[in-house]
């Protein structure tokens, strides 16, 4: 792949210099400075908003720095466009993949670069063929990307780049969404991108695969550089220092208390602490108790079931969505349901909400059988959930106190006119007690991520729910949110309710639930107590290994 | 009562020759992910300037080539509403299809005060004499020329597969490097230009002449036409044909007097009707492309 062996070293494959950028007051990009040599893996490590997406869209052509350079071979590029990135020998594998789902992997590959006239698809179809080989990725190439998983969807977006020739490939949070075998043959691929001479940039905010994959790390802090380590001598506490901002030691301290909850340092630093990987799990011991013990479970404690699905089927199109469920969910416990996204779990969660019918099967919530009661005789049976749609689930121009009492309207109405002092009243009193940081006047569309939650989370809990049903409730929060929706989860376990937590972060699942049930293809596949459910295991049932 | 079969196969194919015209016009933008509902205004725009151009001119030929550039004048009005400017497509297609027409209305009325104006020349039929092959060029042009050519570009070309990105998923395109704005007004303009191709039919082969209530409602059907046809050509020629042979059906059916007890304004709705059967079968499980009536903007 690359030239000249004797000077590959030594001049790198890609050199960010000075990147700047500014949006108004804050600086998403702040000085940055990178340099990528051949066949090297650099991880870039950052919290969410530290402007690690920035950097890449800069990359990428999709964002005009306001100051600063790119170089691919020493050459500085003038990148406007992902065409000229992709010119240039830039290749990106983005978190949404750029796929047209209703083409072949042939098409999608070729895509870019086809010109207007005739399309040769055999021997287009042939080089798809040998790219695919050299990075020994195996995908049929006539399929349609539409039938294929996200792991293989990746797949196709990695050979994309390889087929242009790109010399470095980035790859912007490459396993939020892969199941843990996925994970591995991602891996195997980024080795092997290596082995060619490719410069590989990975994007990452967990600590484990950075530890895996990369030979050097550098840490983005609030948009700028503040660390640039080698992989194989930096502790992860310093790594999660950097990214933090605290002191090495603040974290470090935090990392050893033994009571800490395991849900705790990797709330801080949002990460995955390694918990079962040998080789990187010696630095983070302390970090990773055996999951469960220490969020109190209390198993053995729970009592009667609050939530109880049998032989719940739902079809639509002569296409079971969900296949014959059985589930229940006891007082004081904490049932996780774990699956890679599109196996039922929207599904799932839309039919107890009482937004999707079921075609069979019962629905009980409390001993009351709600199968095809509708939404407010469910709330008023004792459900109360927190959807993975956060937008979805409030009215973004209506204020705060307004969106509180949405589902309870005629508690706070009399003669036909809203109570508007009862309004305030308890707006305030949920305020304080949720700790939302927002007035009660405020639009909701004017919250961020995690006080949006908590008045979600204000308004499911008022109600003293029996049993309550949440999906994805941290996903993209930060992380004092974070930690504050997986006590409120905890708490309300302590209280002798149900929850039924529906989340694609394996780490959360075990860090809060006493039991775990995987969802494939629409159909239970396995059960289990926390403590059998290794990220192996589940990631095998994910993947439908567990199904004959 | 007596249907001539062979003369009921004839009279299907002119009248189907606009909707294919248009229909494939109409396919060709909603395949870049734009809903075109100027195509009603843009055929009554194809008839008259055709017709006006043809009865300056003297020649059907002229009519012709005036009545494609007003269409590519149209589609990339409606594209610079749609694409430039980022408007809805609903809103823009229906005030752009309204526009024209009373545009059209108020200059024809302008210039023929009350007449009933015919064209000196107008396309001639070809194989006169016989049921089924007596047809306009365009006819033969239509089915022959257009529709393959049509089916095999979205098919096998480079240009197909850029209108397929940019209409099922124009962030995928754009990354690709593919012009979301350059394609869709292409598009606009290519499939605006073989709607005012179908318009300018009736008045410069099959009338000869212009009227107020030309196009009637024909630009609506090619909309239902391309649903029923999922975005795919033959479907679409398909069913234009079963619309026109449904119209030309009660054509022959309200002239016999088996017929006399039923209201002419039913079998007038016949096909109308026809094709809101095929929909309401057919269109329910329709699976439209991904960035259909949404406008591009990189974030």
């Amino acid at each position: 792949m690359t030239g000249g062996a004797t000077d590959t070293v030594a001049r790198p494959l890609l050199e960010l210099t000075g990147i700047t950028k500014r949006y108004g007051d804050l600086l998403a990009n702040d000085d940055v400075s990178l340099r990528v040599a051949p066949g090297e893996v650099v991880a870039m490590l950052g919290e969410n908003g530290a402007g690690k997406s920035t950097l890449m869209k800069v990359v990428y052509g999709l964002v005009r720095p306001d100051a600063g350079t790119v170089a691919v071979d020493g050459r500085p590029l003038d990148i406007s466009s992902p065409k000229d990135a992709m010119a240039a020998g830039i290749g990106m594998v983005t978190q949404e993949f750029s796929l047209v789902e209703t083409m072949t992997v042939t098409d999608n590959v070729a895509l870019s670069g086809t010109g207007l006239g005739r399309v040769d698809r055999a021997e287009t179809r042939r080089r798809v063929v040998e790219a695919m080989e050299r990075v020994g990725v195996s995908l049929d190439p006539d399929r349609l990307v539409g039938s294929l998983s996200i792991g293989e969807r990746q797949r196709v977006e990695i050979v994309k780049a390889l087929f242009h020739d790109c010399r470095v490939v980035i790859l912007d949070e490459p396993t939020a969404v892969l199941t843990p075998q996925d994970v591995r043959a991602l891996f195997e691929t980024v080795r092997r991108l290596r082995t060619a001479g490719l410069g590989i940039l990975v994007v990452s905010h967990k600590l484990r695969e950075v530890a895996e994959i990369s030979d050097r790390v550098v840490v983005l802090r609030r948009g700028r550089l503040v660390g640039d380590r080698v992989t194989a001598t930096v502790r992860d506490e310093e790594l999660a220092a950097l990214m933090m901002g605290g002191s090495t030691d603040e974290v470090a301290a935090a990392t050893a208390t033994p009571a800490a909850e395991p849900s705790e340092l990797e709330a801080a630093v949002g990460m995955e602490v390694p918990t079962d990987q040998p080789a990187a799990s010696a630095t983070t011991t302390a970090a990773s108790p055996t999951p469960g013990t220490t969020t109190g479970t209390t198993t053995g404690t729970t009592g009667e079931p609050v939530l109880r699905l049998t032989g719940l089927t739902v079809s639509r199109g002569g296409r079971d969505l969900l296949s014959g469920i059985d589930l229940a969910v006891r007082a004081g416990e904490i049932v996780g349901l774990a699956g890679v996204s599109g196996n039922g779990q929207t599904e799932l969660v839309e039919v107890l909400s009482g937004t999707l019918p079921v075609t069979s099967g019962t629905l009980e919530v409390d001993g009351q059988d709600v199968t095809s009661a509708d939404v407010g005789r469910r709330l008023a049976a004792g459900l109360g959930r927190l959807t993975e749609d956060r937008r979805g689930s409030v009215v973004p121009q209506m204020s705060v106190e307004q969106n509180l009492v949405l589902e309870d309207l005629p508690a706070y109405t009399r003669r036909g006119l809203l109570d508007r002092k009862a309004v305030r009243a308890h707006a305030e009193a949920m305020i304080e007690r949720f700790d939302i940081r927002a007035r009660p006047a405020d639009a909701v569309a004017t919250l961020s991520g995690g006080n949006m939650q908590k008045v979600l989370l204000a308004r499911a809990l008022a109600r003293r729910p029996r049993v309550l049903v949440v999906a994805q409730p941290t996903r993209g929060l930060d992380i004092g949110a974070y930690r504050y929706v997986h006590q409120q989860l905890d708490e309300l376990r302590t209280e002798g309710a149900g929850v039924l937590l529906v989340s694609e972060d394996l780490d959360e699942l075990r860090a809060l639930s006493d039991r775990v049930v995987v969802l494939f293809r629409g159909e239970v596949v396995g059960e289990m107590p926390v403590a059998e459910a290794s990220p192996d295991r589940l990631g095998v049932l994910m993947a439908g290994g567990g199904s004959s | 009562m007596s249907i001539n079969l062979l003369a009921l196969i004839g009279a299907m194919l002119t009248i189907a020759t606009p909707l294919v015209w248009a229909g494939i016009g109409e396919l060709i933008t909603e395949r870049s992910g734009v809903l075109n509902l100027s195509i009603e205004g843009t055929m009554y725009l194809g008839a008259f300037i055709g017709f006006l151009a043809a009865a300056r001119s003297g020649s059907p030929w002229v009519g012709l080539l005036a009545a494609v550039v007003s269409g590519v004048v149209a589609g990339a009005l409606m594209a610079f509403f749609v694409v430039t400017l980022g408007l809805n497509q609903h809103v823009s297609g229906l005030g752009l299809t309204l526009l024209l027409i009373a545009i059209c209305e108020f200059t024809f009325r302008l210039l023929y005060a009350g007449d009933r104006p015919t064209l000196d020349d107008k396309f001639a039929v070809l194989f006169r004499g016989t049921d089924v092959l007596a047809q306009h060029w365009l006819t033969y042009v239509g089915f022959l020329v257009l529709a393959p050519v049509t089916w095999w570009v979205l098919r096998s070309t480079g240009l197909g597969m850029r209108l397929h990105a940019v209409g099922e998923s124009f962030e995928a395109a754009d990354v690709a490097g593919i012009s979301v704005t350059a394609t869709r007004y292409v598009a606009l303009m290519v499939g605006s230009a073989l709607m005012a191709i179908g318009g300018a039919f009736l008045t410069l082969a099959v009338l000869g002449s212009f009227t107020l209530d030309i196009v009637s409602g024909r630009g609506w059907v090619c909309i239902a036409l391309v649903i029923f046809a999922r975005w795919r050509v033959w479907p679409a020629v398909l069913g234009a044909l079963i619309f026109a042979g449904m119209d030309a059906l009660q054509l022959q059916l309200a002239i016999t007097s088996a017929f006399d007890a039923v209201p002419g304004e039913l079998m007038l709705a016949l096909p109308y009707l026809a094709v809101i059967a095929a929909l309401a079968i057919g269109g329910r499980t329709v699976r439209y492309p991904g960035s259909y009536l949404k406008a591009y903007r990189r974030a």
